[in-house]
């Protein structure tokens, strides 16, 4: 085969034009590609990011009053709704918060370890709930111990409340104590009143996902708080595979209890919606990916197939001498195959800059990650086999022109 | 001539049908791909308040502590209810309006609608003339009635027809919250996209159904909606809990009607925060912006980050569509050497044959053109089935119908140029003689 490079090189000098562009569509193909999929994976590892709570068994329903009450009446309907949704059959543990793992919206605070630094340690999500949230929730509780009923403070008034206590997540711990010494430890938070480390979870996703919030993965805290102004959301936890039962449940028990409240529709829902809702974004960007890829390669195949069908077309004479001359038909096809593979590897080295270009230009844009080289490899191997599939069924066809071909004009 | 080339090439493109089809298909596919995209990216990043915006100025000053200082840092995205207040009163543009967001429970006299929350702009009453705002009915208003925290209230026109039946309301009675307000003014249809003066509470498609003064909405503690910032010990405020001094959470909006009149004002907003300093409520040295609403735009990115992506992606993807028509086109032209050869031999001159392969890939473009069209347009319907936010907004428009077009023609005449210029090359004796 090695033997055969020169005379193609110069067959191909006669066809630049044609060689070029198979040539550039090979290499703007391969930069595509591998771009989608490297961006198809970021997005989907982003999606399938576990939150660390029990989502196939959790609701949460947006309640908001109608009407306006003073914060001892909302307080005791509060305490009325909960105790009315911890009696349901279906129900295992229920909560009061401001607000659930990849809700979108957030509230998020600094946080620091001494109250004269500078510059904050980090950002945390900040959830607020009373002594039931870690068991509705269904996070695991490594270290310490959870709140206390008497613990719960209540929000109501203008000033913000500070509590002594806070249970925070594995994540903040290290962050803010790297030498695993935070339980005991105070934390400051937006303000100078410490507030202890009582417990340590395992694990638990913050309220918003987007990219801002990257640099500060699974940095939660829990308040033992109980808001008693406005709206709040009612995190439900039911019991194991009863999810269905606590949906239908829920509502009616809150309505029972009164009903001067709206439930918004849009947001809120059984876990596996509010998922679906964060991520709906993410898995359209990944399927458009994935859609375009597919038709990019059969376009290129199909590009190939078209341009080497007509040198084979161009070239009958010729490859009748040839095979008049003793060449077999393996010989020929070998031709074309080898034709294509220097083409092609041409295409997927001026590709391979083109990826990494592309992939520099959006790590500057859209703050993306630098494209790792297995993806370029992948579709380095992915369009080689492709060049070569697609010019099979053509070099098949030249490889059966019969030696007298040679003999006839044209 | 024309139709007779016309002809040529509609007899050439018959005989390769697979060969035309696939070069229709990938130009309608890279065109229909990159002009969904276009077209959203077009609605998205439109003006929205054409002929006003303009005018229309976004003033930032920098009340933030010293900590966590950096040079040539972006002062805060919003203000503080102090800042506004003062900036407000001091009165040195055209309008100016303090706003922020929120929601509020409506309780409809009718017993047959449940009570429902209505997504509400409290604000000081020069917002509607500042952002022409349309009245269908009444008016807003006065500046003396908002500081007297009057309970007014301007609903826009979707509320009136679910409460009033569309009749004129001014006058009547609106229940929110617990407090009756009393019906002053019925906007008509208007929603500015981007929902530019406060893009904490929705980019897009998003309308406030309530305006209320903001004075009341201060005495009334009303829920707040959107984005507010904190530093140092600043307490960020949940609910109807007001945030503290130490928090941005308004959006102060100006008209100045001159360039004179803006970079006026942004040495007085240098004045101002002199001043707030001097006092000692300032600790930073002054850091004031005054951006235009389309500067504002885009320094918020307001068009995600997404659309672009994908925008870009179409358009990777219309290229390589494109060096494949160009490759398919020079096999086709180049395999028709022969009866090329005989046309020049008869006396055709290169022009013409030039003129005649331009119109033969025009054809295909144009044909491409219009399969591009429907998959834009089934590209645009599949957008409008997504959750996402601006999706009802994606509908193509004239403009946006002629680009597709020009588009696709000026392209695959771009692709014929190569292919037909090699062709018209054929040396006409050459071909002659091999047959």
């Amino acid at each position: 085969m090695s033997m055969q490079i020169k005379p193609i090189l110069a067959a191909l000098r006669q066809h630049k034009a044609g060689t070029v562009l198979i040539a550039l569509q090979i290499a703007l193909t391969l930069a595509i590609v591998c771009n989608a999929l490297f961006i198809i994976q970021q997005r989907l590892a982003h999606l399938s990011e576990p939150t660390g709570i029990d989502e196939a068994n959790l609701l949460v329903i947006a309640n908001q009053w109608a009407g306006h009450r003073s914060s001892q009446e909302v307080g005791a309907q509060i305490q009325a709704d909960l105790a009315a949704l911890r009696q349901l059959p279906s129900v295992r543990d229920a909560s009061p918060s401001d607000g659930y793992p990849l809700s979108g919206g957030n509230w998020d605070n600094f946080v620091m370890r001494t109250p004269e630094q500078l510059k904050p340690t980090t950002d945390a999500s900040v959830y607020m709930g009373d002594e039931h949230m870690l068991d509705t929730l269904g996070v695991k509780l490594i270290a310490g111990r959870n709140f206390n009923a008497s613990e719960i403070m209540r929000m109501a008034s203008r000033q913000v409340v500070i509590p002594p206590v806070v249970i925070v997540t594995k994540a903040l711990a290290d962050h803010l104590y790297p030498d695993g010494s935070a339980l005991g430890k105070p934390i400051y938070s937006m303000s100078t009143t410490p507030s202890t480390i009582i417990g340590i979870v395992e694990r638990l996703q913050r309220q918003n996902v987007s990219n801002w919030s990257k640099p500060y993965a699974y940095e939660s805290l829990l308040w033992p708080i109980r808001e008693d102004t406005d709206g709040l959301f009612y995190i439900v936890r039911s019991k194991p595979g009863q999810l269905a039962d606590a949906m239908r449940e829920v509502p009616k028990a809150l309505y029972a209890q009164s009903r001067m409240r709206v439930f918004d529709p849009k947001i809120g829902g059984s876990f596996a919606q509010i998922r679906q809702r964060a991520y709906d974004s993410d898995r359209g960007i990944a399927i458009l990916m994935g859609i375009i890829s597919v038709v990019l390669l059969a376009i290129t195949a199909a590009g190939i197939v078209g341009l080497t069908s007509f040198w084979v077309g161009q070239r009958r004479k010729q490859i009748g001498v040839r095979r008049a001359l003793g060449a077999t038909r393996s010989d020929i096809l070998h031709y074309f195959l080898t034709e294509n593979l220097l083409i092609s590897v041409g295409g997927v080295l001026t590709g391979t800059v083109l990826a990494i270009g592309i992939n520099l230009w959006m790590v500057t844009r859209f703050e993306m990650a630098r494209l790792s080289m297995d993806y370029v490899g992948t579709g380095v191997i992915l369009l080689l086999l492709l060049g070569q599939c697609a010019v099979l069924g053509p070099a098949l066809r030249a490889s059966h022109v019969s030696p007298v071909e040679a003999t006839r004009s044209a | 001539m024309f139709t007779y080339y016309l002809d040529l090439a509609l007899r050439s493109l018959r005989r390769n049908k697979a060969l035309t089809a696939l070069m229709v298909l990938a130009i309608a596919l890279g065109i229909g791909a990159s002009m969904t995209t276009l077209t959203v990216l077009h609605v998205l990043s439109g003006d929205p308040l054409p002929g006003k915006s303009a005018q229309l100025y976004y003033p930032q000053v920098d009340p933030q502590d010293i900590k966590g200082m950096l040079p040539n840092k972006e002062p805060p995205d919003q203000v503080t209810l102090i800042d506004g207040l003062n900036l407000l009163h001091a009165g040195r543009a055209d309008h100016q309006a303090l706003m922020s967001g929120g929601s509020v429970p409506v309780q409809p006299e009718q017993s047959s609608l449940d009570p429902f929350y209505v997504e509400a702009r409290y604000t000081t009453a020069d917002f509607f003339a500042m952002f022409d705002a349309p009245f269908l009915y009444g008016h807003n208003w006065t500046d003396a009635e908002g500081e007297a925290k009057a309970r007014e209230v301007v609903i826009a026109k979707s509320l009136n027809d679910k409460l009033f039946a569309g009749a004129n309301s001014v006058g009547r009675t609106l229940r929110m919250a617990g407090t009756s307000f009393r019906v002053v003014g019925v906007l008509d249809s208007w929603q500015p996209n981007p929902h530019f003066y406060d893009l904490n509470t929705g980019s897009y498609a998003y309308g406030e159904q309530v305006f209320l003064p903001l004075q009341t909405m201060l005495e009334l503690r009303l829920d707040r909606n959107g984005s507010t910032d904190c530093w140092g010990n600043g307490g960020g405020g949940v609910g109807s809990i007001l945030p503290s001094d130490s928090c941005v959470w308004l959006q102060f909006w100006t008209q100045l009607d001159s360039p004179a009149k803006a970079a006026a004002y942004k040495e007085f907003l240098v004045h101002y925060s002199q001043d707030q300093k001097a006092l000692g409520r300032f600790q930073r040295a002054p850091n004031v912006r005054l951006r235009s609403v389309m500067q504002w735009l885009d320094y918020q990115m307001v068009v995600p980050d997404d659309v672009r992506l994908q925008n870009g992606l179409a358009f990777g993807f219309l290229l390589v569509c494109l060096v494949n028509t160009v490759g398919l086109m020079l096999a086709k032209f180049m395999r028709r050497a022969a009866e090329l050869g005989v046309r020049r031999a008869l006396g055709a001159s290169r022009r013409a044959l030039f003129a005649q392969l331009l119109i033969e890939s025009g054809v295909v473009g144009l044909v491409g053109g219009i399969g591009g069209l429907l998959l834009a347009m089934f590209g645009l319907w599949l957008v409008r089935q997504r959750p996402s936010d601006y999706a009802v907004l994606a509908h193509l428009d004239l403009s946006m119908l002629f680009t597709t077009f020009v588009l696709a023609v000026c392209a695959t005449l771009l692709a014929g140029l190569l292919p037909a210029w090699r062709a018209c090359q054929i040396a006409p004796a050459l071909q002659l003689k091999s047959n």
